[in-house]
């Protein structure tokens, strides 16, 4: 396989005491999409920022394209694309001037600017509201905005941060088929997100992180396969316990979050048997997902 | 964990002053109306007004000194507030700089565009009170344009400082006291409406080493005529003190974004 685009050993990040990001080691392949899938405060940002050389190190090596971070930062920079967690359009100018301006910050002569506004414009179907102001956009047309403006320099990487968080579902099918358009075209992304929809289908390979640290790592179908059995069996609320007491003596491990209870097995025909009989009940059986990987890795408390 | 390097300023800059320079012109309208009114107001009302009983000072009429020192105290007003509110408002609530930041720009470069645009800002609302000054007749020859130039660096030296509370603030209120407290005493003490010597002489001594004192030494002969008392010695703090200002707004911005 070719270099990674990214190799990071030992990387952490302290906050004054608190210890934010504790020694990870990964490696980002070229032309993928790599996934940084954790909860709220698992150090997903931070990590990223360290990849961009907006914040400092506290240890721990890493390089992006071969360079040394944090000495090539800007020359990092100047190849990489970023979409933030939440977006910081400039509010003092339109959609294509946000834009331009932007382009201005990477050195790109005007005359190329105006054919790849146009392009980039169409990539994220803003072309009609070229000239509008941005916080007349929807949530969704900002977010495309905020993409379009990361690829104004050509990247080889785009990074971004949540890129869907706060949507709606159709503005985050058109944001993902962007994304997928992306790397077809062999554009390295990498991305954070907690969603499980957004990792599987978006994502080669991913890092599941929390506190600080990586639990596993592989494409989702290795994460599933290595961690949780294929069927799940799930029944909520008030009848939850029922399951409980069924699933004795069937091969099932059987896991609760709140209100639901959840059997994973590889032989699921004797509960779902024993579930049939059980009058009344509603359950639901399907495939393991990634949601079931993640949740077992990361324990079942609720993070604000 | 303070980041003390010396900073580098590089092209890139100019992207930033560019930037301001492109949301300057989308409001150019009111912009012209505030730097022509008001120094246009100060001159009329105190110029003819306070001139009526004062008469001359320091040899010259009174609407002419007025006027020479007004181009010096506009230039620090102007500068200090684009330092202040402008440029908080595009680090904190705006986030403009965590985005430009995400290119290879750096914190030097973004606060240097910043000061540069200070010191153009500066520049214009000299150039709006010379053509004031000129049409009341109390500007002494072509020699006056030099005072261009002396406005831009004035706006460079009270850009950092203000800056550097920007860097400081939590919140807009913040500002009022470094007007209070700063710009205020130095628009009263600092020779724009009476000669410095007239000034008990300790107060003199403490007088000099405020940067506004040295641009009204600057600014004044070159519009209304006279003999430059210490040009060099001008220059030279007015330059100190940006460049003294500037590097201290980078270590503190860098400190409050590069977390
Ligand atoms: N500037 C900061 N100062 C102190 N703690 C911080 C700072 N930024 C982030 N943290 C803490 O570091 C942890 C990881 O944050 P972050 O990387 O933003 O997580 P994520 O993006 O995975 O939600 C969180 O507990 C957060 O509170
Ligand atoms: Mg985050």
């Amino acid at each position: 396989m070719s270099e990674p685009i990214i190799s990071a050993r030992g990387l952490d990040k302290r906050y004054g005491d608190f210890h934010a990001v504790q020694g990870i080691d990964f490696d980002v392949p070229r032309g993928r999409c790599f996934g940084f899938l954790g909860p709220n405060g698992a150090g997903k940002t931070t990590t990223l920022r360290m990849l961009l050389g907006l914040t400092p190190m506290s240890g721990g090596s890493l390089s992006v394209f071969g360079l040394p971070m944090p000495a090539e930062a800007r020359r990092v920079r100047a190849r990489t694309g970023v979409v933030p967690q939440a977006d910081n359009l400039d509010p003092d100018f339109t959609v294509a001037e946000n834009l331009a301006i932007y382009a201005s910050y990477f050195g790109i002569p005007r005359a190329e600017v105006a054919p790849r506004i146009e392009r980039l414009l169409a990539f994220a179907a803003l072309t009609e509201r070229a000239d509008a102001r941005t916080d007349s956009l929807s949530g969704g047309m900002q977010r495309r905005l905020t993409i379009a403006r990361a690829l104004i320099n050509d990247p080889e990487l785009v990074v971004l941060d949540e890129p869907t968080t706060g949507l709606d579902p159709q503005a985050r099918h058109v944001i993902w088929s962007r994304l997928s358009d992306l790397r077809d075209r062999g554009t390295t992304l990498i991305l954070t997100t907690h969603y499980m929809e957004e990792a599987e289908r978006l994502c080669d390979e991913l890092v599941i992180m929390d506190h600080g640290r990586i639990l596993d790592q592989g494409s989702p179908r290795a994460l599933i396969d290595r961690h949780v059995e294929p069927d799940v069996i799930e029944v909520r609320g008030e009848a939850s316990r029922h399951l409980i007491a069924l699933a004795e003596g069937v091969g099932c491990r059987v896991e609760q979050m709140s209100t639901s209870s959840y059997c994973y097995t590889r032989e699921p025909g004797a509960l779902l048997e024993k579930l049939r009989n059980e009058h009344g009940l509603t359950f639901l059986h399907r495939p393991a997902g990634l949601e079931d990987v993640f949740l077992k890795l990361t324990g079942r408390e609720l993070r604000d | 964990m303070t980041n003390w390097r010396l900073p580098t300023v590089r092209r890139g800059a100019l992207a930033v002053w560019r930037r301001n320079l492109l949301v300057w012109r989308k409001l150019v309208g009111p912009a012209i109306v505030m730097n022509f009114g008001e120094p246009a107001l100060y001159l009329l009302g105190l110029g003819f007004g306070l001139g009526h009983f004062v008469g001359e000072m320091s040899g010259m009429p009174y609407l002419a000194f007025l006027a020479s020192g007004i181009i010096a105290s506009s230039a620090m007003t102007t500068a200090t507030f684009e330092g202040m509110y402008s440029v908080f408002t595009r680090m904190v609530p705006q986030r403009t700089y965590e985005a430009i930041l995400a290119s290879p720009l750096e914190i030097d470069d973004i606060l240097a565009g910043e000061m540069l645009w200070c010191g153009t800002k500066a520049a214009m609302s000299g150039i709006a009170i010379l053509i004031v000054a000129a049409l009341l007749g109390v500007v002494d020859g072509w020699q006056s344009l030099w005072a261009i130039p002396v406005v831009f660096l004035v706006g460079l030296t009270f850009a950092g400082p203000a800056m550097i509370m920007s860097a400081l603030a939590r919140n807009y209120d913040f500002f009022s006291y470094y007007f209070v407290l700063v710009i205020t005493p130095m628009f009263i003490v600092c020779g724009v409406f009476y000669p410095i010597d007239t000034l008990p002489e300790i107060v003199q001594g403490f007088v000099y080493l405020l940067p506004l004192t040295h641009a009204v030494e600057l600014a004044r002969p070159l519009v209304a005529g006279g003999e430059l008392a210490r040009p060099v010695t001008n220059v030279v703090v007015l330059v100190g003190y940006a460049a003294v200002s500037y590097y201290i707004a980078v270590v503190l911005v860098r400190r409050r974004l590069m977390v």
